[in-house]
């Protein structure tokens, strides 16, 4: 995961509240065997409509999302997260998460800020005002600007840490790597390894065929 | 106080202690992966540039997806194609070991471990599907992991985990003749409902285990998920051992000795608590099957169709309700009368080569009912070529049922094999979800001598139903 420490792209006033993860990506793109590439999934039924923000030209790049309460919410999928960082949101910012969300968020690199609803306001009408307007999010110091305004926002203590220092959970993992080669070490030699293989004389295998 | 077998295994594997809070690291001794859950994992990693820490614990196989048909031919399913080119790619890019359709070691995941011997006890096992705690028959600690965790013991061979309850189930006493070790696990879901076993690893006790062979065990390990369990284990003992002795992964020599001196210590301590205790008389036990739409919703075949009025507990009553109007059952009909459409003897539940016989000793020299559609699907290639060095294939054939390659098949019907729209099936699978194995499909769970007693009479029958059935069985 990239460190994160500050941010500045396009801001992207998402006047909505409870948008659930069905509205971030729906069932359908679950299917999928890929990682990345959820980037035309994202919203996918409001993109259909001329109106919806991220089809008005100023705001097709945005990469800070500002919501409204209850972002997040119903179905843990992980490609709620998986989507909007593929199409190139970095920040999410919101008076309120749900939790799974959010959690999934922090390992997948994607900042979850928590400003006040007033705040939220503010940023929205200046959004608004100038569509394609820049906003910068420091980590570091847990503020948001956008033009004159400087507000700060909330997130969790250790959730920082882990984005400021690039580590997901696999990467805090590896800072134990030498435990687990030390852990390695004392594994008895009969434990089965699957390498080379070993296994019983090869045989043919008739292909059954459908019954008429 | 002494410690239960699943502390003991907890603590062999700990890498390191977790502090304030923050969970524990575990090691990974056995990672096996299929095609449906790991492509978003190996994709994780190549986008993190990183390797498979072990490739050397790790195996690959294709199941899911696979057609029980025309193995030799491109599988016509494009998304299934896809999917099982998908795993082919990523063993071979990071180097894993995998037993693709043909190979006389392919199979479903939990039949293949096993059978390699790279199943033991004393181990951690982990797989990106539920019922990997089939594997705890072996007395190793077993359980299904998410996308995410597969990336995570790619990449580490270790999950950072909090310790999970135990819960001992003890079932003394003698089964009775015609009653199996899928009977056992499908009176303990209905005892302990589906969600009785959250957060614990269930260790299943007394003398009607340890008389169990190491397929009956699996079997019951198998299902522990169904009483939402995360893991369920049979401590080793000289059956296990002897099932383990000489297949191609087992240690030999001296490594030998020195495993079974190790093994024989992995027991749960006179003195040691369990969270939990359930307790269950074999003797009481006779062929269960299932009549609504969880694995929860079972009964004595013996008995008919519940009446959702007589369930005391409101949701119970509407869960009974619905399950019934979507099974298209009336209250009061005896199970013994319900006509069925479809047996379905396989799935890692019950695709074992003991499964066959059994179902094989009762279908031989007779000829299905009219109504019946017979699919025997072998869980492994190998249990396949077994069963027909000693004829059984035969036997099916000439019973007029259909013989097919191994894979996970009509268990949950990702590939061709599925039930229609209120199709009817007798299936010795472990979900009777709806819809599991076939839109619209009705699945009761059964033992594989129950499914063949169906096949035969054409109604949910039991060994005893049918004339002349082996005395073995009766
Ligand atoms: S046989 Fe069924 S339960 Fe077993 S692994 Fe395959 S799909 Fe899952």
């Amino acid at each position: 995961m990239e460190k994160f420490t500050t941010h500045t792209g396009v801001g992207v006033p998402l006047r909505r509240s409870n948008v659930d993860t069905d509205q971030i990506i729906p069932a359908v793109y679950l299917k999928r065997i890929t990682r990345t590439g959820f980037e035309d999934a994202l919203f996918a039924a409001w993109r259909g409509d001329d109106s919806f923000v991220l089809n008005q030209p100023e705001y097709t790049h945005g990469s800070v999302l500002v919501a409204g309460p209850d972002f997040g919410t119903g179905s843990s999928r992980e490609h709620a997260v998986w989507a909007l960082k593929d199409y190139g949101f970095k920040v999410v910012l919101a008076p309120r998460f749900a939790d799974i969300f959010r959690g999934n968020s922090g390992k997948q690199g994607l900042v979850t800020g928590v400003l006040s609803q007033e705040n939220i306001e503010l940023l929205w009408k200046l959004l608004e005002a100038e569509p394609g307007k820049e906003i910068t999010v420091s980590l570091e110091d847990r503020t948001v600007t956008c033009g004159e305004l400087t507000v700060p926002f909330e997130i969790d203590d250790y959730v920082r840490w882990r984005l400021m220092e690039g580590l997901d959970d696999i990467g805090l993992t590896l800072q134990d790597e030498d435990a687990i080669t030390e852990f390695e070490a004392t594994r008895a030699n009969w434990r089965p390894k699957t390498l080379p293989a070993k296994t019983l004389p090869k045989e043919e295998i008739v292909a059954a065929r459908p019954v008429q | 106080m002494g410690t239960t077998l699943a502390e003991k295994l907890w603590a062999n594997h700990l890498v390191k202690k977790g502090e304030g809070g923050a969970p524990d690291l575990i090691y990974i001794d056995l990672h096996m992966c299929h095609e449906v859950t790991s492509p978003q994992a190996f994709e994780g990693l190549r986008l993190a540039g990183r390797q498979v820490r072990r490739p050397d614990l790790t195996i690959a196989t294709e199941d899911h997806n696979t057609p029980t048909l025309d193995i030799d031919l491109p599988i016509a399913d494009a998304t299934s194609r896809k999917q099982v080119d998908k795993l082919r790619e990523n063993a071979k890019e990071f180097g894993i070991r995998i037993h693709s359709l043909g190979d006389a070691d392919q199979g479903i995941v939990h039949v293949v471990g096993p059978q390699l011997g790279l199943t033991m006890p004393g181990m951690t096992v982990v797989c990106g599907d539920s019922h990997t705690s089939t594997h705890g028959a072996f007395g190793a600690l077993a359980f299904g992991i998410g996308t995410s965790e597969v990336e995570h013991v790619l990449a580490t061979q270790t999950l950072p985990l909090k310790p999970f309850k135990t819960m001992a189930i003890n079932v003394n006493g003698t089964l009775p003749k015609g009653t199996t070790a899928k009977d056992i696990i499908l009176a303990v879901i209905a005892k302990i409902g589906t969600g009785g076993g959250a957060g614990y690893v269930l260790e299943y006790r007394g003398d009607a285990i340890r008389s169990l062979s190491m397929e009956g065990r699996m079997t019951i390990c198998n299902m522990s998920i169904e009483a939402g369990a995360r893991a369920g284990l049979i401590a080793p003992d000289e059956t296990t051992f002897e099932y383990v002795k000489g297949r191609p992964h087992a240690p030999e020599g001296e490594d030998w000795d020195e495993a079974v001196e190790f093994w024989r210590t992995l027991k749960t301590d006179d003195d040691a608590e369990f969270d939990t205790e359930v307790d269950l008389n074999a003797e009481d036990l006779e062929p269960f099957i299932t009549w609504g739409t969880n694995p929860g919703q079972g009964l004595p075949l013996s008995a008919s169709v519940p009446n959702p009025e007589d369930f005391a507990d409101e949701s119970d009553r509407i869960a009974a309700k619905n399950a019934l109007e979507y099974m298209g059952l009336t209250p009061g009909t005896p199970f013994r009368e319900i006509p069925v459409d479809t047996v379905f003897l396989g799935s890692c539940t019950n695709g074992r080569i003991e499964d066959l016989r059994a179902a094989a000793a009762i279908l031989q020299g007779r000829k299905k009912a009219e109504n019946i559609r017979l699919l025997v699907v072998p869980g492994s290639a190998r249990v396949r070529l077994q069963a027909e060095r000693e004829g059984l294939d035969k036997v099916f054939l000439d019973f007029g049922a259909e013989w097919r390659n191994a894979g996970c098949s009509m268990c949950l019907g990702m590939n061709p094999d599925q039930l229609k729209p209120q199709e009817r099936s007798a299936s010795t699978s472990n979900r009777n979800f709806e819809g599991r194995q076939g839109k619209g499909g009705r699945t009761h769970l059964v033992s594989p001598l129950v499914a063949a007693a169906t096949a035969v009479r054409g109604t949910l029958s039991s060994p005893d139903d049918l004339e002349d059935a082996p005395a073995a069985l009766v």
